[in-house]
């Protein structure tokens, strides 16, 4: 990790520092709450939702008679109990709390019930008789799309003359390849409680990403304005994209069930509930037709995309946009044709997942580039250095952004010569010639990923920050914390700022009351956004006092200065406190709120073009793995990344993001398989079948490093740069690497689709055999 | 619930109250429910919220706990991290409990292992921390860490085999269960706990105050009308089963508390088997190492390992510690499943098992004792006292494999063993058995008849992988496909060759493994 030397501000010291996380010394004692550790009232109930067992089902009849009289049973919840809206789809009002009628998936809640306790609850609801008329299922994208079955309809990008350019071509590759979904598995599973207040209020605590959206949904679902609800989140355990819609059907059935019963309820998700009932990431079927030259340089490219959305819009619009965006990944891609069916099927309707539709985009594109090499016998890398970004015209993206920031081609050329990239191919290919049972493996991969919400109005935000007169200071902004170090990022801005210790500053929950209208905390827009907007906050303190301080001392704005929780004031020092004091007395407004909109972005949907994103976060990835091809059984021998996080807030922080991200990234292509069964039932439903990485999966070799003076060239917070989501496409090193373990001279290119599970590469092995599944070369 | 503090004499025990130890004060509860969780009663009961639920089944790691008992001996204790979700409360008798609030009550005064923690930012979200924590505690007391020794990779890889993390990949985890035994460990009481109050209790004060909670009558509680019976004799644990017959014998409570925590089912009269005196012995006699049926898997597992070495990647990847803390090789066993990792090895290597039961002992091939999907050999009233494993004999060839999705904590797609014998004519003896791919574990009689006889080469092998079809007719689940599971069980009997041939291979788990 590199130490920050340079700052264009920053007065206290804060920015910059490998600062652990706010709660570190919470998390390890036990102490940090989370909402289920919160006290409970002494009224306080508990809820159970009662799942269809049904795909796809007309719900006949739902008798409740023996969930009521179940001990500790005191009340149950159907769709006409619900006073406003039964929904909770923001986007679209698609997606019923409870179905009411029509059941859709295996999971959908069709009634809840609330008890004296969990166990109570939980029991009741399993004794509930429902009477179904099966109706057909669709339980595969591909199914969805012959059948013209989407829940949004399907959108198209153009530029040039795609099907030209590929008859052109002097090489053309087409294949069908598929990557899955993935469950969020945050550890602590879904949960909210309400507690109803005086006059018609709600108080409630929700496990969620998105307060405002809980506060909006539970309001219409409620029967009540925006205003009589409170939502607070002080922290998450894990989200992921899962709390970012999700959360909503929680906290409205909570909500609804302490409107009914008058007392405050809880429901907090088992975790195969949870599992079988709320959302994933999408999976997606990409097909490609690709032209290239000799030199492997694409020339044409065409693109199915068609992902399982489930049963309602949900995120779904904005996911599968954000996959179109990134088909490109690093690369130029002069003639597109592509076509993106958001298939609606009978399963849980998918969500927002960290990279939300990008890692799918350039699941595809990588597919393709790694099918040229093998093609063309070139090394993957010189594939990939043809097409990367470069100088004009080959610098606009298929959507019409200028790419002004490329750096991938030189994280590129670094890393391949800290990895020592060369030397260990040539290595391995020698090493595979000596071992016929097990096979090494090698792929290098940039990422190239677009930071902020495709949908411009969402790039805002607010905060609010008081000083007290003891000159101890409390921040709040739309943000939440789910892990990801973002309230100690804002606290070390707001500190610096000041000019104050972080010591002195008070991170507090996200809470509606406090900040309204806050967006998402998603698309790695969180420190950017919230950041700037509680800077903007202290800043308008900053200068209450700056402007007090020359009245008081007569001495010009230049003589002021905050550092070190000392302010100068022309020849003397007074202390932080000592200032807000005389300020207060002299009656000074002590609290600002802030707000921030992220500059220069604009964008029409209706032509997928403009400038969607403020900048590009870059990285690279070499990963290095072990294939037994008896078994396909498999292991990631050694890693190394070189990530750009522009200049970074906090560089632990930061390289807390990349290692996690890397990581889930590597889950989500080799262990983590979603399956349904042939009713539609998911059979991976909690941790003992559905398996993500575990310690011993850390590469044994894992070297992380950001780039060095990597300032961001655009006005971010500090120069910082987003690190949620880019890191986690970094794992797509992996997945290449083990294509690369199983590729052979009978058979290059094998047809491996993702997840990589042990049973996946053997399958894809023993294709050799038989070229099923192969990429039909077209040459002429 | 009544607290007695240690100096105050203890009440005479009435045999529906458990006792243990939780910050050093006792804790007795009279008639606890049989199936109430030790998570739930640190949540619900005592709000004491650090530890927390991921999954309720044993699997993620988040509810993790230690508990201290005295050793066989009376004299030791053993540290031991446990999944709090599944265990049920009044097995804690007898017992010190200890949290991650056992730690530091505070948050200021921070254990080294937590110290570490902070210092490495081994935590983001910090939902799963507590259960790091008390993981890795538990490494800390070990006699492997002793000393300020600094664990190495696999070790802390084997440890924290059962705590998930989904945020941080694991990277700093590992840095701080390296650094952990850097912290000076004199300056906390022998590193036992970072709380003032409890600072100056020794090992050997432990000691004294878990003999005393010693009871000279097994446990017999009632709550609501279930019952929880822990006899503490092999006569008295017969007696019990006999009286009643359909009650479920509780062992390390892996497999059956999840009846409780995932299918929600209500349980009869418990039987645990855990306060039995004798039934956890384990003896190397001239021919047989007996496992006793109440031994856990941690005591049991060293003692196989080193008769059997070859087992030691499969033992590793049984479950995880805090799991393999509390189950036992007779649960594994009577439990019956078909995927059930010990059963094909020691099915091969000629196993028997010790029933017992009012009306005696009898003995049983671990060949004839599963019937049906779940259906086994026992009969009413009757238990498994001890398994009773053959020693090894020199120039046998034997191996078992396990094929899962991911290495650690994983339940099989298909688990494999072999074990051959050669004389002059060739294979003298066969043994192949397989989990994974029927409804019992079951040998493989087609492909054993296809080697015996025959040269150990690559045709004899081809030949097996061909009779295996005869074998067996897997089915498809979410953890393979019938084709795959088929497939693998064929290329494994392939890797034993390849293994027990001149060219010997590592596993490919090995590589970039040794520390
Ligand atoms: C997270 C997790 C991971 C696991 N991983 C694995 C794995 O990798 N491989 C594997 O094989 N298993 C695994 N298991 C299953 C389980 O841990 C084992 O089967 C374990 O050996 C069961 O032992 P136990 O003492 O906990 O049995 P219990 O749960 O106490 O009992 C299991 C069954 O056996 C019966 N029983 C117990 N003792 C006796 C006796 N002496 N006589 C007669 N009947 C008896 C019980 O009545 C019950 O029916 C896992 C379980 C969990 C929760
Ligand atoms: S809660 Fe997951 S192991 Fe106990
Ligand atoms: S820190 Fe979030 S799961 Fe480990």
């Amino acid at each position: 990790m590199d130490a920050k030397t340079k700052r264009s501000t920053g007065q206290s010291g804060a920015v910059g520092k490998p600062l652990p996380h706010d709660s570190a010394h919470l998390h390890v004692a036990g102490q940090a709450a989370y909402t289920d550790d919160l006290p409970e009232p002494r009224d306080l109930l508990h809820v159970a939702v009662g799942m269809s067992t049904h795909a796809h089902a007309r719900v006949n009849s739902i008798d409740l008679d023996a969930v009521r009289v179940a001990p500790g049973v005191i009340a149950t919840l159907l769709p006409s109990d619900i006073p406003g809206d039964n929904n909770f789809g923001a986007i679209v009002a698609d997606d019923p709390i409870l179905a009411d009628g029509i059941a859709e998936y295996v999971g959908h809640p069709l009634f809840a019930v609330a008890a004296v306790s969990v166990d109570a609850a939980r029991k009741a609801a399993r004794r509930a008789v429902i009477d179904y008329t099966p109706l057909h299922a669709i339980l595969d994208p591909l199914e969805a799309v012959s059948a013209g079955s989407f829940v949004l309809p399907s959108e198209e990008m153009r530029r040039g003359d795609a099907q030209a350019g590929l008859k052109n071509a002097p090489h053309r590759l087409a294949r069908r390849v598929r990557c899955g979904g993935q469950d969020q598995f945050y550890l602590e599973g879904q949960i909210a409680m309400a507690l109803p207040e005086e006059n018609g209020g709600m108080l409630v605590y929700s496990s969620t990403q998105h307060p405002d959206e809980v506060q909006s949904m539970v309001a219409h679902a409620s029967g009540r304005d925006a205003k009589d609800v409170i939502v607070i989140c002080r922290r998450m355990g894990g989200a992921f994209g899962g709390k970012e819609s999700q959360a909503a059907l929680i906290a409205c059935i909570a909500v609804l069930m302490a409107d009914k019963t008058g007392r405050s309820c809880k429901l907090r998700l088992d975790r195969d509930d949870d599992m079988i009932m709320t959302g994933k990431r999408h999976d997606f079927v990409i097909d490609y037709d690709v032209g290239f030259d000799d030199d492997g340089r694409i020339l044409a490219i065409d693109f199915m995309l068609a992902s399982r959305c489930g049963i309602s819009a949900d995120l779904s619009g904005p996911v599968n946009d954000r996959a179109m965006f990134h088909c490109d990944n690093a690369y130029f891609l002069p003639q597109l044709a592509l076509v993106s069916h958001r298939c609606k099927t009978n399963t849980v309707s998918n969500t927002a997942f960290r990279g939300f539709g990008g890692p799918q985009g350039m699941f595809g594109i990588e597919c393709a580039i790694d099918d040229i090499a093998r093609h063309l016998e070139m090394d993957p890398l010189a594939v990939r250095r043809q097409n990367f970004y470069g100088a004009a015209p080959r610098n606009v993206t298929h959507y019409g952004q200028e790419v002004d920031d490329n750096i991938a081609p030189a994280i590129m050329d670094q890393l391949v010569s800290d990895s020592d990239y060369d030397a260990r191919r040539a290595a391995i290919r020698n090493w595979n010639q000596q071992n016929a049972v097990h096979k090494r493996g090698i792929a290098i991969t940039p990422v190239k990923f677009g930071i902020s919400f495709t949908s411009t109005m969402l790039n805002q935000a607010g905060a609010l920050v008081h000083i007290y007169k003891d000159g101890s200071v409390q921040l709040n902004h739309g943000g939440t914390e789910m892990g990801q170090g973002l309230y100690i990022k804002v606290a070390q801005v707001v500190a610096d700022e000041l000019g104050v210790d972080i010591g002195q500053v008070r991170i507090t929950a996200a809470d509606t009351s406090k900040v309204p209208n806050a967006s998402a905390t998603a698309a790695s827009s969180g420190s950017d956004m919230n950041g700037k907007a509680a800077q903007n906050a202290a800043a308008k303190i900053k200068q209450r006092l700056t402007e007090f301080a020359c009245r008081h001392f007569s001495v010009s704005e230049t003589e002021i200065l905050f550092a070190k929780g000392q302010v100068r004031i022309g020849a003397q020092s007074l202390p932080f406190a000592k200032l807000v004091q005389l300020a207060w007395a002299d009656r000074v407004s002590l609290s600002a709120t802030g707000y921030y909109r992220t500059p220069k972005i604009h964008y029409d949907r209706s032509t997928f073009s403009g400038r969607p994103f403020f900048y590009f976060a870059y990285g690279a990835a070499v990963a290095e793995v072990l294939v037994d091809t008896l078994t396909g059984e498999n292991r990631i021998l050694r890693v190394d990344i070189l990530h750009d996080c522009g200049d970074s807030l906090n560089p632990a922080v930061d390289l807390g993001q990349i290692e996690g991200g890397f990581v889930q990234g590597a889950g989500w292509l080799t262990s983590e398989e979603l399956c349904w069964n042939e009713k539609g039932g998911l059979t991976t439903h909690a941790p003992s079948t559905y398996k993500i990485p575990t310690c011993s999966d850390l590469a044994p070799e894992f070297n992380v490093r950001m780039l060095k003076n990597a300032t961001n060239r655009e006005d971010t917070i500090y120069r910082s740069k987003a690190t949620g989501e880019p890191p986690l496409m970094l794992a797509l090193s992996v997945f290449f690497a083990i294509r690369d373990a199983i590729s052979t001279e009978a058979n290059p290119a094998p047809a491996l689709d993702a997840p990589a599970t042990p049973e996946s590469i053997l399958r894809a092995i023993d294709n050799l055999a038989d070229s099923a599944g192969q990429p039909q070369g077209i040459d002429r | 619930m009544a607290v007695n503090s240690p100096s105050v004499p203890a009440h005479p025990v009435a045999c529906d109250t458990i006792r243990f130890v939780l910050d050093g004060e006792i804790i007795s509860i009279c008639n606890p429910d049989p199936t109430r969780t030790v998570l739930q009663y640190l949540r619900d009961d005592l709000r004491r919220t650090g530890t927390k639920e991921g999954c309720a089944e044993g699997d993620c790691g988040a509810c993790t706990v230690v508990l201290l008992e005295l050793d066989r001996t009376g004299n030791e204790l053993r540290v031991r991290a446990i999944n709090s979700c599944i265990q049920f409360l009044p097995t804690l008798d007898g017992k010190e409990l200890l949290t991650v609030e056992s730690l530091s009550s505070d948050g200021k005064r921070l254990h080294p292992v937590q110290q570490a923690l902070v210092d490495c930012h081994g935590s983001q979200c910090g939902f799963c921390t507590p259960g790091f924590v008390m993981s890795l505690f538990a490494l800390y007391k070990s006699e492997a860490c002793a000393a300020g020794r600094k664990p190495g990779r696999r070790e802390i890889d084997d440890t924290l085999a059962g705590n998930l993390c989904r945020c941080t990949g694991y990277r700093p985890i590992i840095a701080a269960a390296q650094q952990m035994s850097d912290a000076s460990r004199t300056n906390v009481a022998e590193g036992w706990l970072a709380q003032p109050s409890c600072e100056h209790r020794s090992s050997m004060e432990k000691v004294a105050q878990l003999r005393n909670l010693r009871r000279d009558s097994g446990l017999q509680c009632a709550h609501a009308g279930r019952r929880f019976i822990a006899p503490q004799s092999i006569a008295e644990l017969s007696a019990a089963l006999a009286a009643n017959p359909g009650a479920t014998l509780l062992a390390g409570g892996t497999d059956v508390g999840l009846w409780v925590t995932k299918q929600y089912r209500e349980l009869g009269p418990i039987i645990y088997i855990g306060a039995v005196s004798g039934l956890d012995r384990i003896v190397r006699t001239s021919t047989h190492l007996e496992i006793g049926s109440a031994a856990t898997l941690s005591d049991a597992v060293p003692v196989i390992i080193r008769e059997y070495p070859v087992l030691d990647e499969l033992f590793r990847r049984f479950a995880s510690p805090p799991i393999r803390n509390a189950a036992t090789l007779g649960g594994n066993i009577a439990n019956g499943s078909p995927i059930g990792d010990s059963m094909p090895a020691l099915m091969v290597l000629g196993t028997t098992l010790l029933l017992n039961s009012s009306d005696g002992q009898r003995e049983i091939s671990l060949d004839d004792f599963y019937q049906d999907y779940m259906v086994n050999a026992l009969r009413p009233g009757e238990f498994v006292e001890s398994v009773q494993i053959p020693l090894a004999k020199p120039g046998a060839l034997f191996g078992s494999y396990k094929v899962s999705k991911r290495f650690d904590q994983d339940i099989s797609c298909v688990c494999a063993a072999f074990y051959l014998t050669q004389g002059g004519d060739g294979i003298a003896t066969a043994r192949v058995a397989f989990g994974g791919l029927s409804a019992t574990i079951k040998r493989a009689k087609a492909t054993e008849q296809a080697l015996l006889g025959k040269a150990w080469n690559e045709a004899t092998v081809a030949a097996g992988m061909v009779a295996m079809k005869r074998d067996f007719t897997p089915l498809t689940d979410m953890r393979a496909s019938a084709a795959y599971r088929m497939r693998v069980a064929q290329n494994l009997l392939r890797r034993f060759y390849l293994e027990t041939g001149p060219d010997a291979r590592f596993n490919v788990y090995e590589y970039g493994r040794e520390d």
